[in-house]
């Protein structure tokens, strides 16, 4: 199968770069800033990369999964610690379902009878 | 009782030899080659600093065989360090200043004269680090080791890949975490690990996988919080150690199809910064055979000093001082990210 035939390629991450094609500027903010998000500071650098692994699995990024599992094994993170930041993503995913149905609630004590 | 897997050599695996495991590393295509690395880091040629420290591996027997192993250590090991060889040794300390002795194996505590070579050394005014597996502490004929450690201010370095369970074994065997943890305790029970440096407590954690360590600084303090928290432990230091891609560990890479992007990662992380504090510009390691080398990892690959005596019974210290340290493509572990020497990150 030709690769073009996906829309997600593996090798498509270390062509990140590319975004500050035609808009250098801004892609050099955006990178400088990048980096220093993930900086030790309140939180760890170690903690930064676990939300960022959950972020991942929340926004469904292939390529930020494989990123941030690689990251967080090498911040010191271990697959029990990476496995409950997921799960913590997964909660708030399925929390933000439910907590609609308050809303789907409100909807039918209006119209319902 | 922790599992132990078999030792390449036991195998008869290929891998058993040190040429075989220079030409797995030489046939693979990197994107850069060491001599442009260092040249960039303007340390081309690679030169020692003096001996600062004289590191002595007693042998490669060892109580466990751990996955990542460079050694190719385990119990069915014989190689141990002759007495003439110990004693060339001490003579060389005599009519040196060399400040730091530093023990390493196999399991050091294995060999049969581990406590009079502590002795000796001790007595000559030098520090002794000892490299502990820490499970060696826990078996009958060495449960007094912490007392005797302490008693001739000897420092402690154990390996510990993470300060949770899981990690621990599935690199070091089954079982060996907890018996750690209760080594660890009885170190701190004869004043280890309180911040005293003649009872100086460190950690090393090796990565549990195909990529590079933590950050030792970011890391240190969370682990001194996890280990009091979870554990009741307490320690002085934490080394992170890049896994070099040689022995068992090589092994492995293959085996899982990482090692051409393990050392790719290794090449792309090249650090200019981490070449400067390397250990072996100020090492030399002796076999347990009386064979010089810049380093236990080029010990295990039988790379021997560039100069021209290479033996410890016809040692030149001053030839030594300045000497082209042999490197070859594994080097790219102790120079990716924040550098990996014995002490650590080097950057």
């Amino acid at each position: 199968m030709d690769k073009h035939d996906h829309y997600y390629h593996r090798d498509d991450l270390g062509r990140f770069g590319e975004i500050g094609n035609n808009v250098g500027p801004l892609a050099e903010k955006f990178f400088a800033w990048y980096g220093a998000v993930f900086t030790d500071g309140a939180l760890s650098a170690r903690e930064k990369s676990l939300i960022a692994l959950a972020v991942a699995h929340a926004v469904q990024c292939p390529y930020c999964i494989d990123s941030y599992t690689r990251d967080a094994l090498e911040k010191g993170s271990d697959l029990d610690q990476m496995t409950e930041a997921v799960h913590v993503a997964a909660a708030i995913r399925g929390g933000a379902s439910l907590v609609h149905g308050v809303q789907m609630r409100n909807t039918t004590d209006k119209i319902g009878m | 009782m922790p599992r132990h897997l078999p030792t390449l050599q036991e195998r008869r695996s290929p891998l058993a030899s040190a040429s075989t495991q220079l030409d797995r590393l030489h046939a693979l295509a990197l994107p850069r080659e060491l001599d442009a690395c260092l040249a960039e880091a303007g340390h081309h040629p690679l030169r020692a600093e003096g001996v600062k420290v004289l590191q002595l591996n007693l042998g490669k027997r060892c109580n466990q065989t751990c996955r990542h192993c460079h050694v190719d250590a385990g119990p069915d090991r014989t190689e141990v360090m002759a007495h003439e060889v110990v004693v060339r040794c001490l003579e060389l300390l005599d009519r040196s200043a060399i400040a730091t002795v530093d023990i390493t194996g196999g399991a050091p505590e294995l060999h049969p004269e581990f406590r009079w070579i502590v002795e000796q050394v001790h007595r000559r005014g030098r520090h002794v680090m000892d490299r502990c597996n820490l499970t060696i502490l826990e078996t009958r004929p060495y449960r007094d080791l912490p007392q005797f450690f302490a008693d001739h201010d000897v420092e402690v370095v154990c390996s510990l890949p993470h300060y949770r369970g899981p990690s621990t074994d599935a690199q070091r065997g089954d079982g060996v975490f907890a018996s750690s943890l209760r080594a660890l305790r009885r170190l701190n029970e004869v004043g280890y690990g309180q911040g005293d440096p003649k009872r100086r407590l460190v950690l090393v954690s090796n990565p549990v996988g195909a990529f590079l360590p933590a950050s030792q600084r970011s890391l240190e303090v969370e682990w001194k919080r996890e280990l009091r928290r979870l554990h009741g432990i307490e320690f002085d230091a934490l080394f992170c150690i890049t896994n070099m891609p040689i022995s068992r560990y090589l092994e492995w890479l293959e085996s899982k199809g990482n090692l051409a992007s393990y050392m790719d990662r290794l090449v792309t992380a090249f650090n200019p910064a981490a070449v400067e504090g390397v250990m072996c510009r100020t090492t030399l390691s002796v076999g347990w055979d009386g064979t010089l080398y810049d380093c236990d990892f080029n010990q295990m690959l039988e790379l021997p000093i560039t100069t021209h005596r290479r033996t410890i019974h016809d040692v030149d210290l001053d030839a030594l001082a300045g000497r082209a340290i042999a490197v070859d493509r594994h080097c790219f572990g102790c120079t990716a990210g924040a550098g990996s020497s014995c002490g650590g990150a080097t950057a």
